[in-house]
């Protein structure tokens, strides 16, 4: 048997609070794409942290391949001179710089003083010749596509040192040509004898490239298992520690049940924002999970942002229960509309403030700043939803911020939830979390719509929708192109439609 | 179960973890620092007056209390007072004012002029009567203070101008503007009631009947109103929100711009009040000397209180004591004979010394230092010797 990349034994860790890992064994042999799986807060990333020297741990024991002795790595540099480099889901370049800059930046060859630009030039058209990606050197990283800026990131990676190389999340922002692409790319490292860490949270295309699981719960090892041994239902089962029946037990509200003799909680006519969405109509009624398909800038997001104001429009009006509302956050909040953003971390976590205060901040506004919440009423909501959606959190008072990325979410998702909104708002709400947390999420909002909530939900994962929508407005190029009802949406009408119905049409 | 190190220090004792807990708390580090400049000042008074204690020995005299620490604690309050309204200005906008020191000069310019006005025409700088009453004068030097505020957050929270340029504006020219209000001159308000703000409250007789001097009511006062506004209102949250992350709040209704500007308001209404004590202490305007250099000692006292430059989460007890810490170091500095115009270098190590403690790469690097130095844990001793 070869000699394995990496082994790592015992690994122990805490953080305040919270055990991390416990006890994990994990081996990465040469050659190999090796899939780390695990529910968010799982541990898989502080796992890879561990590896890479990121995070010091308490006890066990790493040893990596031409190294006799144990070895700890005290710094994301020293593991990189060891042989292991890591790709990040954020692209951690300059986009300013050219492709071959990032790919030399800070060991380019020089004479004397002065960079040696064309062999900085020279040798980065081979290395990205090598790993098979046709760019122009030369050009501004930020010119390319993020899946070409990955692929630079990973050139980069590799050619510091190319032993173990780690791919956190990599395929999030990425579009299905650009995911084969980079598999392709991963395959031909394996080839050469590369080890590949693959952490991700997309069931399928673990499937696609990976030859080993590796799975972690709550910080605990569940185990490793060759690709062919642990079918996919099997793997949700042991991430989740329970049958995989969630995802089955989701009913999607028919259009048939919506009530629409009295006004749409929500209707939008000729709203458009200049430069922005072009003029759409829109109507949500009370009970319904209306979705909006689309690829990525097709205009999904704008089409939100347009309704709860959060983009000023410039055309149109928005009429919420018979009533007209000017465009803007506070305003649309008063006449019950709650929006849960794209971008948690941009525009959703208020990270250093506690769990409570981000769950009471929305509704403290919405009531304004001289009429404050007792605590206990603060406690009182915070504790109300941290149960019902399950929030794991050391404690109230904890920093979001310290919040798995997952538990973030629902903090943002209870956050709305307790203005006790009319018409809900969630944009990407399941994107990088687990699948545990997505079905709850998804279960959630047909639950709501039950209740009579009006919903307008965006997933960029078109099973999602269908899962939990009635009705779904398609999105091509800024422009609402087109509906689809219950009977009529599927994965190929929508591709379709999205597509264009033209043929012809890209 | 493979043989592996039991981590017998896996799980710390609760004696310690609340030690810990203490020790990485915000306040802690201010409260080391204070106290440190009041052992130091304690020796040097001990040096020079032979007695331990004096330093902390507090007299009743003259129908008042005297001692070093009721000096140092109504020196600092001009310094309270400003620092509060930075802190707020810091937390929601990310940036200092450093204007405050001329606004103070500026607002009380006005008030005196005010007062007196009309005195000046007779070449005569020394106000005898006054002209308005002194209530409506210092309204006024409130209302000037909070008019440069309003023009600073204009600046920054709606022009969105860095509020260190946004602030040097008035910082050149409202110390200038000052000088212009009284032709350059020191005006005297040679009546008692005047006094009272930065001294001592009197009766007719003239004798003192508080006992401690007015400067520390006012800037209790201000804390304490400060402190049940945060208490009782949503306004503390708001602004932390605002600082931390400016497009969640504005996502959540948060007017942000408000905010910001709002808090620049604040701390003009802070510059002058403390401007009213500072001409109060001296019974009269000195437009070159009031509030001078303060904007950096306010500065000083927000980071000292373990409040992050960069914005967020405060602590209004935290800037209260950084305030009393520098108004003691300076205190001391003054007892051992340093000058008051070398004084800013010694202030400027106390910052540098701040400033490296409170940066977040110090801890790792000195955790990588303890590291290589003494291996602490087996697995670490064994990858040690294998290197």
């Amino acid at each position: 048997m070869v000699e394995p990349l990496v082994t790592m034994r015992g690994i122990t860790k805490h953080f305040p609070g919270v055990l991390a890992l416990d006890d994990v064994d994990f081996t990465l042999a040469p050659g190999e794409i090796h899939a780390l799986m695990g529910e968010n807060g799982a541990g898989k990333s502080t796992l890879v942290k561990v590896l890479t020297g990121a995070e010091p741990f308490e006890t066990g024991e790493i040893r990596l391949a031409g190294n006799p002795a144990p070895v700890i790595n005290h710094s994301p540099q020293e593991a990189q001179e060891r042989g292991i480099s890591t790709v990040y889901q954020e692209v951690n370049l300059c986009p300013n710089l050219s492709v071959a800059e990032n790919l030399f930046a800070g060991r380019q060859p020089h004479h004397g003083m002065f960079v040696d630009r064309r062999e900085v030039n020279r040798q980065a058209a081979r290395i990205m010749a090598d790993i098979g990606v046709d760019v122009v050197v030369e050009r501004q990283l930020g010119e390319h596509s993020l899946a070409v800026q990955q692929m630079v990131a990973i050139a980069r990676a590799i050619s510091i040192s190319a032993k173990v190389l780690i791919l956190d999340e990599p395929t999030s922002s990425l579009n299905e040509q650009e995911v084969a692409r980079l598999f392709e790319l991963i395959r031909k490292l394996r080839d050469d004898g590369m080890g590949v860490i693959f952490i991700t949270h997309f069931l399928h295309q673990v499937y696609q490239v990976c030859d080993k699981i590796t799975v972690l719960r709550n910080g605990h090892l569940v185990g490793t298992y060759a690709i062919e041994a642990l079918p996919r239902r099997d793997l949700v089962a042991a991430m989740l520690g329970r049958a995989f029946d969630d995802m089955a037990a989701i009913h999607r509200r028919s259009e048939d049940e919506v009530d629409r003799g009295g006004a749409p909680v929500i209707a939008a006519r000729g709203l458009g924002v200049r430069g922005g969405i072009r003029p759409f109509d829109l109507d949500v009624y009370a009970g319904e999970v209306v979705g909006l398909a689309g690829l990525l800038g097709s205009g999904r997001t704008e089409v939100a942002r347009a309704i709860y104001g959060a983009d000023a429009a410039d055309e149109g009006t928005l009429v919420v229960k018979g009533a007209p509302v000017k465009h803007s956050p506070i305003d649309s909040m008063r006449a019950g509309m709650a929006f849960c953003p794209e971008s948690r971390k941009d525009e959703g976590c208020v990270q250093d403030l506690s769990v409570r205060e981000n769950i009471v901040l929305a509704e403290q506004t919405k009531r304004g700043a001289f009429r404050l919440m007792s605590r206990a009423e603060q406690d009182r909501i915070t504790r109300e939803y941290v149960d019902l959606l399950a929030i794991k959190t050391a404690s109230l008072d904890t920093p979001v911020k310290q919040l798995s990325g997952g538990n973030q979410q629902k903090v943002i998702v209870a956050r709305w939830l307790a203005t006790h909104p009319d018409f809900l708002i969630l944009d990407e709400p399941t994107r990088g979390i687990d699948v545990g947390t997505k079905a709850e999420i998804q279960r959630l909002c047909v639950e709501l719509a039950g209740e009579g909530m009006a919903i307008l939900f965006i997933s960029s994962e078109i099973d999602e929708m269908l899962r939990t929508c009635s009705r779904l407005g398609v999105m091509r190029d800024l422009s609402k192109v087109g509906e689809l009802v219950d009977d009529e949406m599927s994965s190929s009408a929508i591709m379709s439609k999205i597509a264009g119905d033209e043929a012809g049409d890209d | 179960m493979t043989e592996r190190p039991v981590h017998a220090d896996g799980e710390p004792r609760r004696g310690v973890a609340v030690l810990k807990a203490i020790v990485r708390h915000r306040i802690f580090f201010a409260l080391v620092c204070l106290a440190l400049v009041l052992l130091l000042n304690m020796i040097v008074t001990m040096a020079t007056s032979g007695s331990p204690g004096s330093f902390f020995k507090i007299v009743h005299t003259n129908g008042t209390f005297n001692g070093p620490l009721i000096t140092i604690l109504n020196r600092s309050s001009e310094l309270i007072i400003v620092a509060l309204g930075m802190t707020v200005v810091v937390s929601c906008s990310a940036g200092v004012d450093i204007s405050v020191g001329a606004v103070m000069a500026f607002s009380s310019s006005v008030m005196v002029w005010l007062l007196g006005y009309g005195t000046l025409a007779q070449n005569d700088y020394h106000v005898k009567a006054y002209v308005v009453p002194l209530a409506l004068g210092m309204l006024a030097a409130l209302a000037v203070g909070s008019l440069c505020g309003l023009w600073n957050g204009f600046l920054v929270s709606r022009l969105k101008i860095q509020p260190m340029v946004a602030t040097l504006i008035l910082y050149t020219a409202a110390r200038g503007a000052a000088k212009v209000v009284n032709s350059g001159q020191i005006l005297k308000v040679d009546l008692p009631n005047f006094r009272w703000f930065g001294n001592f409250i009197q009766n007719g007789a003239g004798r003192n009947i508080i006992p401690l001097p007015t400067p520390i009511f006012i800037a209790a006062g201000v804390v304490l109103i400060v402190a049940l506004v945060l208490r009782f209102t949503a306004l503390g949250m708001n602004i932390q929100s605002v600082g931390i992350n400016n497009r969640a709040s504005r996502i959540l209704g948060l007017n942000s711009a408000r905010i910001i500007l709002l808090a620049y308001v604040f701390a003009g209404l802070c510059a002058a009040i403390a401007g009213i004590i500072a001409s109060s202490r001296i019974g009269g305007i000195d437009a070159q000397n009031n509030g001078k250099m303060i904007e950096l000692d306010a500065i000083l006292a927000v980071a000292l209180g373990g409040n992050l430059l960069s914005g967020g989460k405060f602590s209004l007890a935290g800037t209260v004591i950084g305030a009393i810490t520098i108004q003691t170091l300076t205190t001391v500095l003054y007892s051992i004979n340093v000058s008051a115009d070398q004084l800013p270098l010694y202030k400027a190590i106390v910052v540098v010394v701040i400033v490296v403690l409170q940066s977040t790469e110090l801890r790792p690097m000195l955790n990588r230092a303890a590291a290589f130095v003494r291996p602490r844990r087996p697995a670490v001793a064994v990858a040690q010797a294998g290197e």
